[in-house]
């Protein structure tokens, strides 16, 4: 019976949440393709992920060694490539992570296969697989179809959801050799530094973004979020450009935040910065393109310029506050 | 250092009205600029220029209008361009632009090669892992810091949380930039203009060795087959009014709600 192969993914002790998003994306597909689903776990003394995964897979194939206790795309590359061409699964799913990304286009080089990345939708028609991707900052979905009989996939983090698993895979371990990669080597992690404020533990969020323009712009901002009672966070461009320090950053790169309100001012909503906030109590947002897709996920919205209404959302606050 | 840098020309979407004609948006009312990447990627590499000396080549696949972008690496401490263009190049898929970039790459005598993470226009984060592997060489993407010594690369990847992964690679290398990890250097029309004294050689890509089989929608094994609108769960309730009238009820909702 064909195969469908998800790659597991785990860092810091933990399989990581998208591991779980593909394993339902396979589960549907599986379906639809009449294909068990492989979860394809390399690591090193990781039996208790296996038997998590055991759960969400019909097969957990095991590679265990400890050249693979830390991710390495290259020397992850060549135990996959193995694998692959050994047990030709259909469809290879793996995580549009930082992980996946520095992986997956070389995998799909060495053995040929077409691949779409970043996807948010898979659909099979006619036996032949289809994916959908958003292109042009979220504005547009492109339905995208790969040629030949065998793909590659790489998915978006939280675009499938999490369902209980209900399964008893088998867990079979696949003894790869595994040769050295003298020419990359992991040197270690790196947390990035802590600042004087915490925005995971505010209330009231004030999220700035690309459009705030420039850093003389700020401290009109700071005001307002005075008013509130609460901080300013930002999207990736402002810290990119040392407007705002990092720990200020929402989203996938960034914190995960979820304040009693989050005010997002002239950001767009690219999906990296809505996994940062989409839990929020209240979600507003001001920005002056009506399509943007930040108004997707805000509960209120104000369709214009964001230098016009700070000023007098302040007053407003400060007055109601009284 | 022989350094390569790839860039891409690609339209600013962020606040345009996108419409969509058949298989791709329409673009002639949109502002195009350098891939946002890139230009970080640009400037990565004029820094390790004035650190190490040595030499830019800014290559970028196009028609002709990307003479812009190469123009705009060259002004920012390039030195000299390539352009790639050819007709059957339409429909390629990042995959077929590796494919063609790397048959261009493969006679420099290059140490390092810059591309970004990805392109902000298809967002395929592609090109860099997938050109190292055609050139057999390694790679690092989602770079936010990059120190060159010893014939190495020390590269700082971002990972997901702020986190980041540190490793060490031989040259030659490809290094996939994500924002953010320098300040790229203002240009001015000047500079542009100066900066068009740099020569900028066209290749076709039947001086690559390729046949026009190989790229374009014949060559790329994936395929857009249909554009559409994203279907919307949830819709903001916009508010209405001038700034103060939209403020005031902006205002009247938080405290309703008890956020004030
Ligand atoms: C691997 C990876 C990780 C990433 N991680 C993150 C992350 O953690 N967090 C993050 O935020 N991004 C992240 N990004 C970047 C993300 O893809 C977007 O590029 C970014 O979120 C865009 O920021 P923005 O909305 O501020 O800017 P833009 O997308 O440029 O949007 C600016 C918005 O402001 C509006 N605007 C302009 N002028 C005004 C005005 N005067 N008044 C009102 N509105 C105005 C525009 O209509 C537009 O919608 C990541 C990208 C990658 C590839
Ligand atoms: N047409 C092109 N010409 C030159 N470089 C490109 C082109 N397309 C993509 N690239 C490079 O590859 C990177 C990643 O693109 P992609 O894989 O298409 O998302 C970009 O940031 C560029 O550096």
């Amino acid at each position: 019976m064909a195969e469908i192969f998800v790659l597991a993914e785990h860092r810091e002790g933990e399989l990581r949440e998208i591991t779980f998003e593909m394993l339902g994306a396979a589960k549907y597909l599986g379906k639809d393709m009449g294909a068990t689903v492989t979860a394809v776990l390399l690591g090193h003394d990781v039996d208790t992920y296996a038997e998590k995964l055991g759960s969400y897979a019909d097969t957990v194939l095991v590679v265990d060694d400890p050249k693979l206790d830390y991710f390495n795309a290259e020397i992850y590359q060549k135990v996959l490539s193995k694998l692959i061409s050994d047990k030709n699964p259909v469809v290879t799913l793996i995580g549009h992570t930082a992980f996946g990304m520095d992986l997956a286009p070389a995998l799909a080089v060495e053995l040929g296969l077409p691949l779409a990345t970043d996807c948010i939708g898979l659909e099979v028609d006619g036996g032949k697989l289809f994916v959908t991707r958003q292109i042009y900052s979220g504005k547009v979905n492109a339905k995208v179809s790969l040629k030949g009989d065998q793909y590659m996939v790489t998915i978006r983090s939280a675009a499938f959801p999490v369902e209980e698993g209900t399964l008893s895979g088998e867990i079979v371990k696949e003894a790869v050799a595994i040769e050295d990669v003298p020419y990359r080597k992991f040197i270690g992690y790196e947390e990035a530094p802590a600042g004087e404020v915490d925005i995971t533990q505010a209330d009231y969020i004030i999220g700035i973004g690309r459009a705030i323009g420039d850093p003389e712009n700020i401290p009109m901002v700071e005001e307002l979020a005075e008013a509130l009672g609460g901080v300013l966070a930002c999207s990736r461009p402002v810290v990119d450009k040392n407007w705002l320090p990092k720990d200020r950053q929402v989203g996938s790169s960034g914190k995960i935040v979820k304040p009693k309100l989050y005010l997002a001012l002239g950001i767009s909503g690219a999906f990296q910065h809505v996994a940062g906030m989409k839990d929020s109590g209240l979600i507003v947002a001001i920005n002056k393109d009506p399509k943007a897709p930040i108004f997707n996920v805000a509960d209120y919205g104000i369709v214009n310029d964001l230098f016009k209404i700070v000023p007098v959302l302040k007053e407003k606050i400060t007055e109601l506050k009284g | 250092m022989e350094i390569v840098v790839c860039v891409k020309r690609v339209p600013d979407t962020s606040e345009a009205d996108v419409v969509i004609t058949g298989k791709d948006i329409k673009k002639d009312d949109l502002a195009f600029e350098i891939n946002e990447w890139d230009n970080y990627a640009v400037e990565e590499a004029v820094q390790i220029k004035e650190k190490l000396g040595g030499n830019i080549t800014v290559i970028s696949v196009g028609d002709e209008e990307a003479k812009e972008v190469i123009r705009r690496g060259l002004a920012m401490g390039g030195d000299t361009g390539i352009r790639i263009d050819h007709p059957a190049l339409a429909g390629s898929d990042s995959m077929a632009i590796a494919k063609t970039l790397a048959a261009a790459i493969k006679d420099i005598d290059y140490d390092l090669v810059l591309t970004g993470a990805q392109a902000g226009d298809l967002g395929a984060g592609i090109v860099p892992v997938a050109l190292a592997e055609m050139l057999g060489v390694p790679h690092a993407t989602l770079a936010v810091g990059l120190d060159i010594e010893d014939g190495k690369a020390k590269v700082k990847r971002e990972l997901e949380g702020g986190l980041m992964e540190v490793l060490e690679m031989d040259l030659p290398a490809v290094v996939g930039v994500q924002t953010g990890i320098n300040e790229p250097r203002y240009v001015s029309i000047m500079g542009i203009r100066k900066a068009s004294k740099k020569e900028i050689k066209l290749l076709d890509i039947s001086d690559l060795g390729l046949l026009p089989k190989d790229v374009g929608e014949e060559g790329s094994l994936t395929v857009i087959e249909e554009l559409s609108v994203p279907p919307v769960t949830k819709v903001a309730e916009i508010l209405e009014g001038d700034p103060a009238e939209a403020a005031s009820k902006l205002a009247e909702i938080m405290k309703e709600k008890g956020v004030l």
